[in-house]
């Protein structure tokens, strides 16, 4: 698919600290991306730099084609970005502060009202449309900020930590819109954050940070396997009944390399996902499959992984 | 260009509904309509001249316990500015809408034109209006109508005050570029007019006084230390206004605040009973209005090219 963020090359100083250095980053029109890291590590930098609120010091970066420093304009027509603190004017309706959003993108004065319904509507405010935003709580702020970045009709959603000091609740619900939009509309979310198990819930890929560096990428299985198993699957298979014939035919299969054994529990690494042969084996013999289960990375373990080895 | 003046529409609805532009207005409305009151009191004895602008007296006459309205006025003008433009920048971004506007497809300097488009727009309404009211006001109770000349004067005193408080807007616009908190952003522009209203002319009066001793001086030298004092006076933009609008609205002998030498060397009773015509009265003052005008353009063009260099980030 295509790319719709390109970086090449990416570097910022600030008076001689490099906040970000030689940042490759690629994001394909379509995912959810994840941009994981603690705080410092260069997160913000890189989306304002996307967007053409920062120039990088060198380097290049393109939204949909357009060199975010030379043709900010067009990037920010297309990409829309939410704050991690999000502000709206208080004594102003939320009704009141979309229009505000969509006379700046230049909307036509007679389509403006249209489009404000149907962005309430997809975050669920259009009851509150009247309602100051001072009365808003944080979580309305939040949805009412993803109502604003779709006043614009965005390509490209940049959404910087959308979780952070929501209950549970009003977070899953926030990500559930994202999923929604991601899926009906084909919008590309570029999120940021560092509370890792919501963000491992919805992006298809992920970035680690680290200073100002991209120290892993990809999706959040492959990420586990490169960095734990050397790119290796771990099998964990229950059985009981006759271990040793078992034992005997799995090392026979093609693909394994190591088999530790432990009671009843098998631990194979492997090359390949060898589970459907694995269960084949058993169901030919007299033992019963009590459990099996294929290594699952959480990204915590990823994330303290990497940390661990700075 | 619409988002100039999308950006202008909503700051200008923002000053109209704020809180501060109602406190001003009616701070402002009190003052001036006192002055007035003063002034229609104590106009009849301060006609006896035969200078003839009498409706420029209402601006100008003082009563034994209230000043004029032209004092008044110099003090509320650096006020409203500094009160209008101490939060224009620091308080969006402390709210953290400043990020989510500059993230819309607009030139960044939509944004500070637009804001200070509406403070200026602001401003001359409130400036505008009391003159006019104070003027509507005379005109019944004096029954003298105002002569062209007369108009014109108040015209250009109109301008003058409002580009003197535009000075004031951008001065502290800027401080809230600079300064991350609108409390010290408002310190520093409130202390910054303290200064040059109340410590320098304390400074420059005793530095003139070190120069030239006061005590059994010539005329002459009464003269110099007047001249001195009042040079040193003259690095305040305050000073500048007052002599510019006390010549305006005061031709006769107003503009003996400027030259004090030749008030010296003239003819006193004949100086005095001769005003000058508007031409005149502008050039004496027109150094004075180029130096307001220009503080204004510098102290907007310096937090123009710091807001454009700025990074924005929500913190």
């Amino acid at each position: 698919m295509e790319d719709i963020i390109i970086s090449k090359n990416l570097s910022k100083n600030y008076n001689g600290n490099k906040a970000v250095s030689n940042l490759d980053l690629s994001i394909k029109k379509g995912e959810i991306y994840g941009l994981l890291g603690p705080n410092g590590a260069g997160k913000s930098t890189i989306i304002l730099m996307i967007l053409g609120l920062t120039e990088p010091s060198s380097g290049t970066i393109n939204v949909a084609g357009f060199n975010s420093t030379r043709e900010a304009l067009k990037v920010k027509r297309i990409a829309g970005y939410l704050p991690e603190k999000i502000g709206f004017y208080e004594d102003m309706t939320a009704e009141q502060n979309l229009a505000y959003t969509a006379e700046l993108n230049n909307i036509k004065y007679s389509e403006i009202p249209k489009k404000i319904e149907k962005a309430l509507k997809i975050v669920g405010l259009v009851e509150n449309k009247k309602q100051i935003v001072k009365q808003f709580s944080k979580g309305m702020k939040q949805r009412l900020g993803i109502a604003d970045v779709l006043i614009k009709d965005p390509e490209l959603v940049i959404f910087d930590e959308p979780t952070e000091g929501l209950d549970v609740k009003v977070a899953n619900s926030i990500l559930d819109t994202i999923i929604k939009l991601n899926k009906e509309k084909g919008i590309t979310f570029m999120l940021s954050s560092h509370q890792l198990n919501l963000i491992q819930k919805i992006c298809h890929r992920v970035g680690i940070l680290s200073n100002g560096n991209l120290i892993g990428e990809g999706k959040i299985d492959e990420l586990g396997r490169k960095l734990f198993g050397g790119g290796r699957f771990i099998i964990e298979v229950e059985i009981s009944g006759d271990t040793k014939e078992i034992l005997n035919k799995f090392s026979n299969l093609k693909d394994v390399i190591d088999i530790g054994k432990e009671g009843n529990v098998f631990q194979i690494i492997c090359n390949k996902d060898l589970r459907s042969e694995i269960s084949k084996i058993i169901a030919n013999t007299e033992s019963i499959l009590t459990r099996m289960n294929i290594k699952d990375y959480a990204l915590e373990e990823i994330y303290l992984k990497y940390f661990k080895e700075e | 260009m619409r988002s100039i003046l999308t950006v202008y529409r909503k700051e200008l609805t923002d000053y109209f509904s704020s809180k501060k532009f109602i406190i001003l207005l009616g701070l402002v409305y009190v003052a001036g309509l006192s002055s007035v009151y003063v002034s229609l009191q104590n106009i009849r004895d301060a006609t006896s001249g035969l200078d003839g602008f009498i409706f420029l007296k209402l601006f100008t006459i003082s009563g034994d316990i209230l000043p004029s309205f032209i004092t008044f006025i110099s003090l509320f003008i650096p006020i409203i500015g500094i009160i209008f433009g101490f939060d224009a920048i620091n308080s969006e971004r402390r709210s953290g809408n400043l990020s989510r506007v500059m993230s819309q497809p607009i030139f960044r300097d939509s944004i500070i034109n637009g804001k200070f488009l509406a403070g200026i727009t602001t401003l001359s309404i409130i400036i505008a209006s009391i003159v006019f009211l104070i003027s509507g006001i005379g005109l019944r109770s004096i029954g003298v109508p105002p002569s062209a000349e007369e108009i014109l004067r108040i015209f250009f005193f109109i301008f003058i005050c409002i580009f003197y408080g535009t000075f004031w807007m951008s001065l502290s616009m800027l401080f809230s570029i600079i300064m991350e908190k609108t409390a010290t952003s408002i310190l520093t522009s409130i202390a910054i007019w303290l200064f040059l209203v109340i410590f320098l002319p304390i400074i420059a009066n005793a530095i003139a006084n070190t120069v030239v001793p006061l005590e059994n001086a010539s005329a002459a030298d009464q003269v110099k230390n007047y001249v001195i004092e009042h040079n040193i006076l003259r690095s305040s933009p305050s000073t500048l206004f007052s002599e510019s609008i006390t010549t305006l609205l005061v031709p006769a002998g107003g503009h003996f605040l400027i030259n004090p030498q030749s008030f010296a060397s003239a003819d006193l009773s004949k100086m005095l009973l001769s005003p000058l015509s508007l031409g005149q009265s502008l050039i004496q003052v027109w150094p004075q209005i180029i130096v307001i005008i220009a503080l204004a353009i510098i102290c907007f063009a310096v937090s123009y090219v710091i807001f454009m260099r700025q990074e924005i980030r929500a913190t």
